[in-house]
Order: C-alpha cells, then structure tokens, then sequence
C-alpha cells in the first residue's frame, strides 16, 4: 500500500502566542517547532501501522521553506519512507491543496491520511480541498481506520457520536484523536533519518484565495473571585443573579 | 446578491450550529441587501429557519444527500447557488461544514474561511474574524475572491428567534452520476440524548485530581442536575479513565460554553486553549496556585471530593427552587 502523508509545521502546543509588525504578522521568535500533533500523532502513526502489517511506503509531504526540514526529519525518524517538501511559503490552505494535488495526482497512492486540522490555524481545510483536487472520496474526522484489501472501514465523527463507513481504496481521510498512540522515535531511527531521500520540488504558483490581514490576542479575564468552599449556595446564587448562565 | 446557508439536520431537525449558520447568513444577506436561501438536508421542521430571518428554504428530500458523501452535498449546494445566485456561502464549522465546505471551496474557486466568529466588514473587502492557534489569538482574514464561504464556530452567536417566516419548496438534485463509493454502515450514538460538546451549553469537566475513574460519579451528577454535558481534561483521556471525545483542549475538542465547571484540572496552557471561549469559567482546585484560576471568573480553593457533593446539593435546592 501506498500511503501519502501531508505534515504541517506548527509552533509548539506550549508556546505563547505573540504577534509582530503591526500584530500583522505572528512572532517566530523563541518559537519550537513541531509536526502538527494531529498529523504526526494519528495520522502518521496509523500510516505506519497499516504499513507494517500489510507492506508499503508512506512518504510524507509538506508544503514549506526550508525551516521545515527539521520536523520532516522527525517524520522520518518516526518510520516514514520518504519526504517530499514543495518549496513555497503557503499563504493559505488552498495554496497547500493545490501544491499537494499537483505533486500527488499522478503518483498513484492508496490513501492519503492527514491530521483532521493544524493546531495553528484550525483550517480543516486542506484535506477536503485536496479530495476534490483529485476526485476522490473524503472521510474526514475518522478516529478509527482499518484496511481490508482493497475496501476500508472508517469512524466518522459526527455531533453526539460516530458513523461506521465503509469507501474503497484509493481515497482521502483526516485523522482524529483516537486513531492511533503517539510514538516516540528512538536513536536508531533518528540515525535512519538522515539518510532517508527528501526531496525538494519547485511549487506550481498556486494562489492563494484569502489573506490574513491582522491579529490579536483575547481580551485578558478580570481577577478571578473566589467561593468559601463552605459555601456553595453562595456560588449558586453568583452564577445565577450575576452570571446569569443558569 | 444572495447568501445560501447550508442547513444540515439531525433525525430531521435542524441542528442547532445550522439555526446558528442561518441567523448569520440572514445578517449577512440584510448587510448586503440580498435574499437569505437555506439549502436544508431533508428537514422536517425547515420553517423554523424564518424565524432567524431565513427568506427561502429549498429543501432537498433525498437522504443520499448527506454530509457522509460530501460530494453529492457539493453537487446540491451548486445547483441551488446557481439558481438563487448565490455569491456567498454560508455553514456551520460542525462535522457536516468540515466535510462539504472545503470541497465546495475547491470546486468553485470561491476562498474559504472557518472557526469565524465575527459578521463581514465590507468596507475594505469582505474581512471575517476567526479563532487561530486553538482559541489562543484570533485573526482577520480578507477573503480575494468573487464568491465567498464562511463557515462560523458553533456557540459563537446566540439564535434570537423572531417573527419571520420563510417559503418552504422541495429541491431536487440528481446525484444518480455521483459514485463515491461510501456506505454508511452504522450511526453509533445518533440518538444520544446528551447534547454533543461543541453544542453545549453547559459543561461540567474534570481531571487528574479526581484520582480514579470511579470517582466521576459526582461529575456525572452534576451534569445532570444542570443538564450539561460532561468533558475531561487530555490526562484523563488518554490514561482510559473518559472516552476520548470527552477530551477538551487543544489537541481536543474546543468548545465555548456559556458555564464551564472544571474540578481538578490544574490548567495547561494546551487546556486553557480549548476553553477560554466559554463564557464563564468557575474552577474548583485545592491548589491555590493551579494556573486555572488566573483564567477563571469563579473559583473555589478546596478538595473536589467535599466541594462537589456540596455543590451539587446547592445546584439541587436552586433547581427544586427555579425550576
């Protein structure tokens, strides 16, 4: 099986989020950067999985400068086959579905599994773009995700519960929590890495559909004010007379 | 110009993120001075969308068009664009917008912007606001093109229903030359009385100082009394002590509730990103120093296992009281 694995450059989920020129643009300074959590934990986890027990590669994409090649070698430190890195700042997630699409189209892969969203921008975008990009079926949200031959059987997250679907290969789905465990790689495979192919492919000139304009932070909260534990109807009444949410 | 608000259903009744969609898109319509069209899924009560300020319902009867195939939603969604003439797009950023709207965005060309949480500025383009960095920032994004979709963060704006009311005509859509290939074979829990996370709200959340699963038993008290939904934090989740869908957070789900009831969760940065939309969050921790109470409006200083069954014999005599 031939699985594809789009993987998004994220800050650290403990960094502090802070803005520059103007709050137009986000801050990199002290950031730590990682592979977007849902992307490596789930996705290229379970990509990994499905590989060891039935064969295959999983190569791994990212639409990136060259300050992505640090996270792509955790991918591969993790157990992926191979990288690809389009070389291009992507200004949206539009850009990232076009460039992915224009590299993968013709590559012939199985499946393409992808994190359900990147803990930066919350897009939720890139893997039902990239579907319709190909033509091929989307399941998004899928916590569970199993392969028989060529038929899959996938966990769709829904409001309130789930939905056991069944699509035929090839198609495109984003990973959720539940998925797979996250590994950690070891020195061996930190040492495999390095010599692991990533290859660098000039970037189509997709453009971008949207443009981020300004940031900011939310308001800060106003003091906390605190209940004598001894006294709940106090609480109570607070949340009713002054809150007003019960 | 028109907006279409894509309106999805839940055993035939409009959920409550697509009234939310629809009240915005009504907004969005009467700023633009356009129609406000719902394109409903198979609704059994679509004249509640008049309520919200909903024009015109073209309601598809066909259940083969359901978000689990998003491409036959695609097909509908511009089918009914291109007979209202709809220039924007409008969804509810639930399972169904994350499924169908980023395929309708790369079909059409038209640029997309999720998690929105303000109304369009037009005055220099068509600029939305929307929670980046998991609720952490927020950010304003122009969105280039000619056709437009939003797709709005579930809670963020409060339904007020009106007076209105809306025509209601069948829409029909032939999606007989649409094979995806997917089957549903089973819905687990559709018929869950509980209200989903992202939908709540009121939600009563808990974590490692509850020591044990075997003590949720006062959380789950709680919840019902209140008739909320219950969360947890990562830890939690990830040791098996809750299911994972409980987890909030941001490597979980994010919500923004009216009422968040956090017992014994000290406050991770990566936790505080999933809830620091909610509206009011009381916090309850028998250490004074847990970084949550600096994110909280109310806190108690004490050990959940007094604090919550005193609590909960509170919320009982104001519920027996108000009703």
């Amino acid at each position: 099986m031939k699985i594809l694995v789009p993987i998004s450059k994220v800050p650290d989920t403990t960094s502090k989020i802070a803005f520059t020129d103007g709050d137009s643009k986000f801050s990199e300074e002290g950031i730590q950067w990682i592979v977007n959590p849902y992307d490596e934990w789930y996705a290229l986890v379970r990509a990994l999985e499905l590989v060891e027990a039935g064969g295959g590669t999983v190569t791994v994409i990212n639409v990136g400068d060259a300050t992505s090649d640090p996270i792509i070698r955790k991918a591969l430190a993790l157990g992926a086959n191979e990288a690809v890195r389009v070389d291009v700042n992507p200004a949206d997630s539009y850009v990232i579905a076009k460039e992915i699409s224009a590299y993968a189209s013709d590559k012939s892969f199985d499946l393409v599994l992808l994190g359900k969203e990147t803990i930066s921008y919350n897009g939720s975008e890139v893997g039902g773009m990239l579907a319709e990009f190909m033509n091929l079926p989307y399941i998004s949200l899928a916590a569970k995700l199993e392969v028989n031959g060529d038929t899959a059987t996938l966990d769709r997250s829904i409001e309130g519960g789930s939905e056991v679907v069944e699509v035929k290969l090839p198609f495109i789905a984003s990973a959720a929590k539940g998925m797979a465990e996250q590994r950690i790689p070891n020195m061996r495979g930190i040492m495999a890495a390095r010599s692991k192919p990533l290859t660098v492919v000039a970037a189509t000139g997709a453009e971008a559909k949207t443009a981020y304009v300004k940031y900011g932070l939310p308001a800060p909260k106003s003091a906390v004010k605190l209940v004598d534990p001894e006294n709940m109807d106090e609480l109570v009444n607070l949340l009713h007379t002054e809150a007003k949410v019960i | 110009m028109s907006v279409l608000i894509v309106v999805d259903t839940k055993n035939g009744e409009v959920k409550k993120s697509s009234l939310e969609a629809a009240q915005y898109g009504a907004n969005v319509a009467a700023s633009l001075g356009g129609e406000a069209v719902a394109l409903a899924l198979n609704a059994n009560n679509a004249e509640v969308l008049g309520t919200v300020g909903v024009n015109k319902v073209l309601n598809v009867t066909d259940v083969s068009v359901s978000a689990s195939d998003p491409q036959k939603v695609v097909a509908a969604i511009v089918a009914a664009a291109n007979q209202v003439g709809a220039k924007v797009v409008v969804f509810a950023h639930d399972s169904t917008g994350k499924a169908v709207a980023p395929r309708l965005s790369a079909k059409s060309g038209a640029g997309l912007v999720t998690n929105v949480t303000s109304l369009p500025d037009t005055a220099n383009g068509f600029v939305v606001s929307k929670n980046v960095f998991s609720g952490k920032a927020h950010a304003d994004v122009n969105i280039l093109s000619d056709e437009k979709i939003v797709s709005i963060l579930p809670n963020a704006f409060s339904v007020k229903a009106g007076e209105g009311s809306a025509s209601v005509e069948a829409f029909s859509v032939d999606v007989s030359g649409i094979n995806s290939g997917i089957t549903v074979k089973e819905v687990k829990g559709g018929d869950s009385k509980v209200v989903p996370l992202p939908e709540a709200e009121l939600v009563v959340s808990a974590g490692r100082g509850l020591k044990g699963p075997e003590n949720w038993g006062m959380v789950e008290d709680m919840a019902e009394i209140l008739g909320a939904t219950t969360a947890c934090s990562r830890p939690v989740a990830d040791i098996g002590w809750r299911p994972h869908h409980e987890h909030v957070g941001q490597t979980g789900v994010a919500i923004r509730p009216n009422l968040y009831i956090a017992i014994g969760i000290s406050g991770a940065i990566q936790h505080l990103a999933g809830v620091n939309g909610s509206k009011v969050i009381v916090v309850i921790n028998k250490d004074p120093e847990a970084p949550f109470f600096k994110a909280a409006d109310y806190g108690v200083v004490g050990d959940a296992f007094e604090v919550v069954p005193k609590l909960n014999e509170a919320f009982r005599k104001f519920k027996a009281a108000n009703g």
